[in-house]
């Protein structure tokens, strides 16, 4: 790699050729303020706080942005002089002077990046006060907008518009009157949003949350007429440590069952299972489809943020779409169903939560077509951040906690349950079984490499029996747009496509504990969060769904087989087109 | 056989006072007396002296006609054009000499220091006839580069000639052209014009585009040739329909003709132009922004590096140049760098054309050349300051310049001495200010403007402006402390230094520049309480002097929110907690009895 | 347009259409066009100075131009002829045929036609 010289508070560096200024530094271990720089998501240069004086070519120095100023070599740094921490103390204060400061109660206090600023700057009633603006706080989805507390950095924009492609919320009105909104002052829950949440994750303040349901579930435990169940999906475990000071990719499976069952629930579920589950009921409509010339390409169906997007970009294709419910609704559906009469309870008496890294489950819980019970499946979805808050305010000492196993009967889950929380996880666990059902022998490696990793979109061919088999994997709407255009077009000719919401799948939801931009500079989350769960698939006992006995003994007990007309009352569901 | 060209402007000022009307009422008239074979009636571009428009001009003679109505018209017909006797009483009296003969507008004192290269056309052709403008040499630049020189000769004539950026930011155009140059024939490129004219009280784009549309086309397809672009975009702002109307007829009769489309002069050059509307956000005058909305996004800056030349429109390289900055290209391919090094200062060449506002009798545009003192423009060419009152100040740069005291007054006009003096020359707006301008109100004036103008991207200018602007507002309010001057001034160097684009970097240019030249009008708001201008309201107090009073009871009965008590013959009284400080009572009063203070 | 020659073409064709719009040359033939003058028939004198001059190499030279009584109406048609430099020449009671004269002796010529000349009929 090609590289040049910068000098960065006298001492000299080499740094790869087209670094920024930003980059050049945090490599030479010297951090820079930013606020509105989210690697590869924003880089605009707009909140001005990064600001560095810099000489080129020996003309004076002079303030530029380091997060977009280019290294040029033999150019001359500093990052921390008198005139530069004046600015960006004054500019922390003219933000401050049109911010709602109720830190004391704000959700995101202690994990604001501009509260930390603040404090490392010394910066707190502003010299420079004046008229605020007021705005009514957007609560019209699961995705709460509160701009009073908005510092306009638009990194939840570009992750709305560059990352996601789908651009519901943009700039609206200008200058001090400027706002983040959605077209016509809409609100978001009239738009198109998908709820994905991306929007959330990439807010420095509380400006952006999730609807906080977690007083709903304190209620219900508290109330002796309910039996409260709660499951969680397979990326909580890879997240959850986060809320708790841990090292982003630490597994705490066993803490956060000790956690749930130290919260009172009467039963705490993991959500691997119904994860396999969908595999049984998704894998067999699959080899169903492809054997009476049903609708293809099959697109998996266990991301909500990916259905409401097909819904809306794409009615054409919800054919195509699985007709499974996703993992968290099966659950909430096998409980409120097969469990509750086992155990000869009115399904009304049961309150399920789901605990899960995803907004867009919050928006799932009341979609039709999810009741089977005639109650809806599952009562209450909760983001791993909420799960977090939930045990703190409990008083429970996470880190202190020792490891504690899922409750019987529902506490068993295959490695390829746990894989679904990554890009290409759900098509790996499909192919497994897949595999197995049409070659009638067990695979010889489980593995499909090609379907890993986090690239946005893949492609791979394989030949399961007589079957030829193209499939695709997205994750990320913009890629799953690719992968629909081409399909459309008729470039693209697969069978069965996973698709997830969010970029790198559950792992990176937009329910996930949320890590400021300096950290998301330095590690992939998606990667290390992954690796937790595909550590987990491989020193699994059980590796493949069908091979789940607790999934083997629900259809013993009460659905028969995989897509019998039991199951398709109880796993499956329809959808709507409903276009933009 | 024509022996009489009848010049009609038709830029927006003398437009929107009638000169459709009166257009048509010549054709008309002319008719009715069987003229039409002798006498032609021409609409042009602007001839710079808005302020007395709208403006006719008869051909050869040179008569010129101020302030004409339609009702004129078949007077102007029958004497004039028939019987040959101007009629007096329309004539400009600058360009009546002793006997009464008509001397030449040349000689006039409004025109005789201008020499005008951009708006050499404006005022004297028809911009709807290219035969015209060929006419007057057009076209032949283009066919000049296309067929006597390389590419680098024109980036090299241009380097040679000196010019710089005529939007405001003064960066040599030959530089620009040059960046832009690398890797010809193998990378999209575009060429793009600035017609976002966004400063208050400039027009020179305007009127360029109004006047002489072609020589912007021309100039743009000559850019193409020097870096290697084929397409062209104006991005010109909506609220201008007359330099659209007349851009997209150039630019149809350009393609006619073949000077724009494919194989240009049978040269294998191929080059066109399309056009795209602004939607009058100031910001947009911005190059970044400017692309940005010229891609359809919403008009917002990004931060350089990369320069346009490198990525600019579409990712592209892009050059973009004003309006103005086009104008000129043309002439200095045809008549040498040398021809237009020959006018200006060392490091300014060529003209720079103003638009002449404010308190100022000669309003309008003028072409001057660099380095043409501010007195010279104000006291000569504009005619100096009306009713007798005295020169204070001068506003170069619009919202983005500084003011410049009457001590600068004989300051050489180019870039380097105004941005030396706190201001800059900005696209060229020149408002000139008297003794009853307040300068703090001014600052705010402009403020106010950015304040409404800047788009929110960057905090600086989004939040800071803002708070610039409640300062002042404190100030005029007369609730300002001595500790806002220096809160004033570290907010303003803050913004400058810090914020994103131009918009913010100069946005407290106007503050800066009044607090350096008029610091004791703001302590006399701040210490005093008192405006010395007699301009901030809340200072003010009207008063009326019981002497004098002959208590006619006028004023009372013309002041609307009934301040004003008294019985007849008996001296009035204003009560100051109603009055709402309107200024009717000391209009009214004819005893001259009522004062503000 | 595909060659230079077709630009120059056009450039040509055009260019006496708006020399008239220069101003007032260095010399400029004033015809009297009263009420006077144009019951005298200073009309068609007018036209052939217009056109004599529109016609020749004069056109960047001469400007014709018309002003009102000059106050020796019993002379009509007038025209003065001024040029830089000389003496103003006045001639007086003028026809068409006599302009094209004036054109093509004084004009082109620079000798002036004594025997329209105001001196001259007066004597």
């Amino acid at each position: 790699m090609e590289t040049i010289s910068v000098k960065i508070n006298g001492v000299s560096y080499d740094v790869p050729k087209g670094s920024t200024v930003l980059e050049a530094a945090r490599a030479a271990k010297i951090d820079i303020p930013t606020l509105c720089y989210l690697k590869d998501i924003n880089e605009i240069g707009a909140c001005r706080l990064c600001l560095v004086e810099v000489s080129e070519g020996g003309r004076p120095f002079r303030l530029v942005t380091a997060c977009v100023y280019p290294c040029t070599d033999g150019m001359e740094v500093l990052t921390s002089t008198p005139r530069i921490n004046k600015s960006r103390k004054t500019n922390l204060e003219l933000l401050l002077s049109n911010h709602d400061r109720k830190c004391l109660s704000c959700v995101r206090s202690t994990t604001c990046e501009l509260q930390k600023l603040c404090l490392e700057y010394g910066v707190d009633e502003t010299r420079f006060s004046g008229e605020k603006n007021h705005y009514e706080i957007d609560t019209a989805s699961p995705i709460i907008r509160d701009n009073n507390k908005c510092i306009l950095c638009r990194r939840c924009v570009a992750a709305c518009h560059n990352v996601q492609e789908i651009g519901v919320i943009g700039a609206n009105n200008r200058g001090f009157d400027t706002y983040i909104g959605s077209a016509f002052e809409a609100k978001l829950g009239e738009t198109s949003c998908v709820n994905c949440g991306q929007c959330i994750v990439a807010c420095p303040v509380g400006a952006l949350y999730e609807r906080d349901d977690t007083d709903k579930i304190r209620e219900a435990l508290a109330d002796p007429s309910k039996h409260v169940f709660i499951c969680t999906a397979p990326s909580v475990r890879t997240q959850i440590g986060e809320c708790f000071g841990y090292e982003p990719g630490t597994d705490c499976e066993g803490k956060m069952v000790a956690a749930l069952k130290r919260l009172g629930f009467d039963g705490v579920y993991d959500m691997n299972l119904t994860a396999d589950l969908t595999i049984m009921e998704e894998a067999t409509e699959f080899l169903g489809r492809v054997k009476n010339g049903g609708v293809l390409p099959m697109i998996t169906s266990c991301s909500p943020g990916w259905i409401k997007y097909c819904e809306h970009y794409y009615p054409e294709f919800t054919e195509n779409l699985s007709t499974c419910k996703s993992p968290q609704q099966m659950f909430g559906a096998v409980v409120k169903t097969y469990y509750a009469e086992k155990m000869g309870w009115d399904p009304k008496d049961v309150f399920f939560v789901s605990a899960i890294p995803c907004t867009a489950k919050k928006f799932e819980v009341g979609r039709p077509g999810q009741s089977a019970a005639g109650v809806p499946d599952v009562d209450v979805a909760v983001t791993t951040r909420e799960l977090g808050r939930m045990i703190s305010t409990a008083g429970i000492d996470f880190r202190a906690l020792d490891d504690e196993c899922f409750d019987n009967p529902f506490d068993i889950g295959s490695g390829a349950g746990a894989i679904f929380g990554a890009t290409g996880g759900v098509m790996e666990a499909a192919l497994r079984t897949a595999a197995e059902v049409i070659e009638g022998k067990p695979l010889e490696k489980l593995e499909f490499d090609d379907v890993r990793g986090v690239e946005g979109v893949k492609l791979a061919s394989y030949k399961l029996g007589d079957i030829n088999l193209n499939v695709a994997v997205a994750s990320g709407t913009a890629n799953a747009k690719k992968v629909l255009e081409a399909v459309k077009a008729g470039e693209l000719d697969v069978q069965f496509i996973e698709i997830m919401a969010c970029p790198g799948g559950c792992v990176n939801g937009g329910g996930q504990p949320i890590q400021p931009a300096s950290v998301r500079m330095a590690t992939d989350l998606r990667k290390v969060r992954a690796a937790v769960l595909y550590n987990d698939d491989k020193t699994s006992e059980v590796r493949k769904s069908h091979e789940n006995l607790a999934v083997q003994k629900l259809y013993d007990e009460y659905f028969g087989e995989p897509n019998s007309h039991k199951a398709h009352e109880v796993l499956h569901t329809h959808y709507i087109k409903r276009g933009l | 056989m024509i022996r009489t060209h009848v010049l009609v402007c038709g830029g927006t000022g003398c437009t929107s006072s009638g000169s459709v009307k009166i257009h048509d009422a010549l054709v008309e008239e002319i008719a009715k007396k069987g003229l039409e074979e002798e006498v032609k009636v021409v609409g042009t571009g602007c001839f710079g002296l808005c302020a007395l428009g709208p403006v006719v001009i008869v051909y050869p003679e040179g008569t010129f006609y101020s302030c004409v109505t339609a009702e004129d018209v078949p007077e102007i017909v029958e004497e004039h054009f028939l019987k040959g006797r101007p009629v007096q009483r329309l004539v400009y009296h600058e360009t009546k000499a002793a006997d009464g003969a008509t001397t030449s507008l040349s000689e006039t004192s409004f025109y005789k220091k201008q020499k005008r290269i951009a708006l050499r056309n404006c005022g004297v052709i028809n911009p709807e006839n290219i035969d015209e403008y060929i006419a007057m040499d057009g076209y032949q630049a283009l066919g000049k580069v296309l067929t006597e020189m390389t590419p680098d000769d024109v980036i090299q004539t241009i380097l040679d000639s000196g010019l710089r950026g005529r939007g405001g930011g003064g960066f040599p155009t030959g530089l620009k052209w040059k960046f832009a140059s690398g890797n010809r024939g193998n990378v999209q490129k575009y060429v793009a014009c600035n017609a976002d004219e966004g400063d208050p009280g400039a027009f020179m784009d305007r009127s360029i585009l109004e006047g002489d549309p072609h020589a912007v086309l021309e100039a743009m397809a000559i850019a193409g040739y020097a870096i290697g672009a084929d397409r062209g975009f104006i991005y010109v702002r909506a609220e201008y329909p007359i330099a659209i109307n007349r851009l997209e007829v150039a630019i149809k009769q350009a393609r006619e003709y073949g000077l724009l489309g494919n194989d240009i002069f049978g040269t294998g050059f191929n080059f066109d132009i399309e056009l795209r509307f602004g939607a009058g956000a100031f910001v947009c005058g911005e190059e970044t922004a400017l692309m940005t909305s010229i891609e359809g996004n919403r008009g917002e800056p990004r931060p350089r590096p990369p320069f346009p030349a490198v990525k600019g429109l579409f990712g592209q390289p892009t050059v973009l140049n004003n309006v103005e900055t086009y104008a000129n290209s043309p002439q200095i391919i045809l008549k040498g760098a040398d021809w237009f090094t020959s006018m200006g200062t060392e490091k300014s060449k060529g003209t720079k054309v103003f638009a002449l506002g404010g308190k100022i009798t000669n309003t309008g545009l003028v072409e001057v050349p660099m380095g043409t003192t501010l007195r010279e423009v104000i006291e000569e060419i504009g005619g100096g300051i009306p009713n007798g009152k005295q020169f204070k100040a001068a506003q170069t740069g619009g919202p983005s310049g500084g003011c410049i005291p009457a001590s600068l007054i004989d300051t050489p006009i180019d870039y380097d001495n105004l941005l030396a003096i706190g201001s800059m020359m900005g696209s060229g707006g020149l408002i000139v200010m008297d003794e009853d301008t307040c300068m703090v109100d001014l600052a705010r004036f402009f403020l106010d403007f950015t304040v409404d103008e800047s788009c929110g991207k960057c905090t600086p200018c989004r939040i800071g402006t803002r708070r610039l602007l409640e300062i002042l507002d404190k100030i005029i309010a007369g609730n300002g402390e001595m500790e806002d001057l220096d809160r004033l001034e570290e907010l303003s160097n803050y913004i400058k230094s810090a914020s994103l684009c131009g918009l913010g970097q100069t946005a407290p240019n106007p503050v800066l520049s009044t607090l350096r030249y008029f610091r004791d009008e703001y302590i006399a708001h701040i210490v005093d309480k008192k405006c010395p201008a007699g301009v901030c309201k809340s200072l003010l107090q009207y008063t009326i002097d019981p002497d004098k009073c002959k208590g006619c009871t006028l004023c009372a009965r013309k002041c609307p929110v009934n301040a004003i008590s008294g019985t007849v013959k008996q001296p009035h009284v204003i009560d100051t907690a109603k009055c709402i400080k309107c200024g009717a009572c000391m209009d009214s009063c004819k005893f001259k009895a009522i004062y503000k203070a | 347009m595909k060659s230079l020659a077709e630009l120059a073409a056009i450039r040509e064709r055009m260019q006496n259409k708006v020399i008239i719009r220069e101003g007032a040359n260095a010399t400029r033939v004033v015809v009297g066009m009263a009420t006077c003058g144009i019951a005298a028939g200073a009309r068609p004198v007018l036209n052939a100075f217009v056109e004599g001059v529109a016609a020749s190499e004069l056109a960047e030279k001469v400007t014709v131009t018309q002003t009102g009584c000059i106050g020796i109406c019993q002379y009509e048609p007038v025209v003065e002829v001024y040029e830089d430099g000389k003496e103003k020449v006045t001639y007086v009671k003028l026809t068409a045929e006599k302009a094209a004269e004036i054109i093509e002796k004084h004009l082109k010529g620079g000798k002036v036609v004594e025997e329209y000349t105001i001196g001259a009929y007066r004597k």
